[in-house]
């Protein structure tokens, strides 16, 4: 089944002269309990087309389905129940002045989630927190700690998609692969969907089956991971990209 | 063995505060020659810290302290404020991590570059604008001259990157210090950026302090790897014998980043012992 579908997707930013493009033509489907990757270099657009489809982008042309509702310049309630999104810097995406408890219990409330405070024990013991990091702040956790949170504040909704925009990049290597362990538990236990923007290969290749190329704006090719592997690329672009990753592991 | 180039001895750090004070670097001591040292660790670790304490970029309420702490025996931990002024860009440049906020942004990169190097040789705008055009050439700079006009924000992050690299280098310093020159930069563009360091201080027979979160990274550029960890050496050794290593934390932060070519289901999470916290700092000195 298809939980998200995406066709000839345009997004722009400006107008006349001023006008770019940062996203063109794109087209792809993500099946439903799938991991879907997105790669590039900055400002290839790659976190544009997450934006683009939890309406955090006003200008946009093409049609977005996801979970078989078609998006149109309002998202329903039901959409933010559904769909949620995990941004880059654990550091910058949560309030400073807010408990983990406040974090996480305003979404429930939003979303008209009863029992929040069993809800709350529950979120935090999945994303392997446990319950005495309820009442901290967010300067009492460490990076690692902070985007576990986020974590749990974006499945607090009980989404079945989740949208990843580089959620390791701002942390080390260690505490990066214990995020990735969690998000791959996650995905295995709940049957979540992910698209997951990196700009490491690395990381992609490590969650990702299927991983669409950018470059500019565009889709430059999509392959599985075992070709990728292989390193049987057939766009230049992405032989590119992938022998610098290569070299920098050496 | 010659004289080596910097020479440190039981280096400590320590910040006071409310609570109490913070030992964030912890007896460290190592050697630099004419090669290339790596000092890799998590954020915490102390090895940016451990790189400004050799420029003496320490302020109160930091406190540097260490047995010895010499620049081609010259003693710099009790050097004047003046003289370290001399030192700092002439023989000990270093580069930082991000160059949208490392690049002053109301001076052209031109004003900037020649400003440097005037800081430090007697040299007429002329000839330092010259000397500057040639050095933006020699770190792969398409059409310097348009380039030393241009502000920073009209450069991409690589290219912010090389002008830094071409900036530090201008005055000739013996010892370059690298601290995560390239982690805001992308893959395809860190590698071109690595390979004009690498190149430049092969060249002038340089000194280079490359600080770094990435172990695989180091391992390529480096000749010889300090591992940090809480402020301490936990381990070093050649960057050849780094697959040798045998401290449980280099080995934890080596197969915890996922490979490409070699696919795991689970990546390994790094456990981490209480007691590589209280084990003495190894020495990296040669």
């Amino acid at each position: 089944m298809t939980a998200i579908s995406v066709q000839n997707l345009n997004v722009w930013f400006g107008v006349g002269a001023a006008r770019s493009d940062a996203v063109l033509d794109v087209s792809f489907d993500v099946a439903k309990g799938e991991i879907f990757g997105l790669v590039g270099e900055s400002g290839s657009g790659k976190s544009t087309i997450l934006r683009a489809l939890v309406g955090l982008v006003p200008t946009w042309s093409g049609t977005m389905q996801v979970a078989g509702e078609t998006l149109g310049k309002k998202r329903s309630q039901a959409f933010f129940g559904n769909v949620q999104m995990v941004f880059q810097d654990p550091y910058a995406s949560l309030h400073p002045r807010h408990t983990v408890d406040r974090v996480l219990s305003e979404v429930m409330q939003l979303h008209g989630i009863k029992d929040v405070d069993d809800r709350i024990a529950q979120l935090l013991d999945d994303v392997g927190l446990g319950a005495s990091f309820r009442f901290r702040y967010p300067h009492q956790l460490s990076g690692g700690q902070r985007q576990r949170v986020a974590i749990a504040r974006a499945l607090a909704p009980t989404p079945t998609i989740l949208l990843l925009d580089e959620p390791t990049s701002a942390l080390d290597v260690s505490v990066q692969a214990e995020i990735l362990n969690l998000l791959a538990d996650l995905q295995r236990d709940q049957g979540l969907t992910y698209i997951m923007v990196s700009h490491d290969l690395g990381v992609v290749g490590h969650l990702c089956k299927r991983i669409a190329v950018m470059n500019n704006g565009e889709f430059v090719e999509v392959l599985g991971v075992d070709a990728m592997r292989r390193l049987e690329a057939s766009h230049p672009y992405t032989k590119h990209l992938l022998e610098s990753s290569v070299q920098s592991v050496g | 063995m010659s004289q080596p180039l910097i020479d440190v001895e039981n280096l400590w750090v320590r910040f006071g505060g409310r609570s109490g004070v913070f030992d964030a670097v912890r007896g460290v001591s190592f050697t630099l020659g004419q090669e290339r040292l790596g000092i890799v660790g998590e954020s915490g670790s102390g090895k940016s810290i451990t790189g400004r304490a050799l420029l003496r970029l320490i302020q109160p309420p930091g406190i540097v302290e260490a047995d010895q702490m010499a620049l081609q025996g010259e003693d710099i931990l009790h050097a004047s404020e003046a003289r370290m002024r001399q030192l700092r860009g002439g023989r000990i440049s270093m580069i930082m991590q991000d160059p949208k906020f490392s690049l002053n942004p109301v001076m052209s990169v031109g004003q900037q570059m020649t400003e440097a190097l005037r800081a430090h040789e007697s040299v007429s705008k002329s000839q330092a604008r010259i000397q500057t055009i040639k050095m933006l050439d020699e770190v792969a700079i398409r059409d310097p001259e348009r380039v030393f006009d241009l502000y920073p924000h009209e450069v991409s992050g690589g290219m912010g990157q090389r002008i830094m690299i071409a900036m530090m280098l201008l005055p000739n310093p013996e010892i370059l210090i690298a601290d995560e020159p390239t982690s805001a930069l992308d893959v395809s563009v860190q590698i071109q950026v690595l390979d004009i360091m690498d190149k430049l201080v092969r060249d002038r027979g340089m000194g280079l302090i490359f600080i770094s979160h990435d172990l695989n990274l180091v391992a390529k550029f480096c000749d010889r790897i300090v591992i940090m960890y809480a402020g301490r050496i936990v381990e070093t050794c050649k960057a050849s014998e780094l697959r040798q290593a045998k401290h449980p934390y280099t080995l934890g932060l080596l197969n915890s980043v996922p490979n490409l070519e070699y696919p795991r289901d689970r990546l390994d999470v790094l456990k981490r012992d209480p007691a590589w916290r209280d084990a003495p700092s190894v020495s990296a000195r040669q």
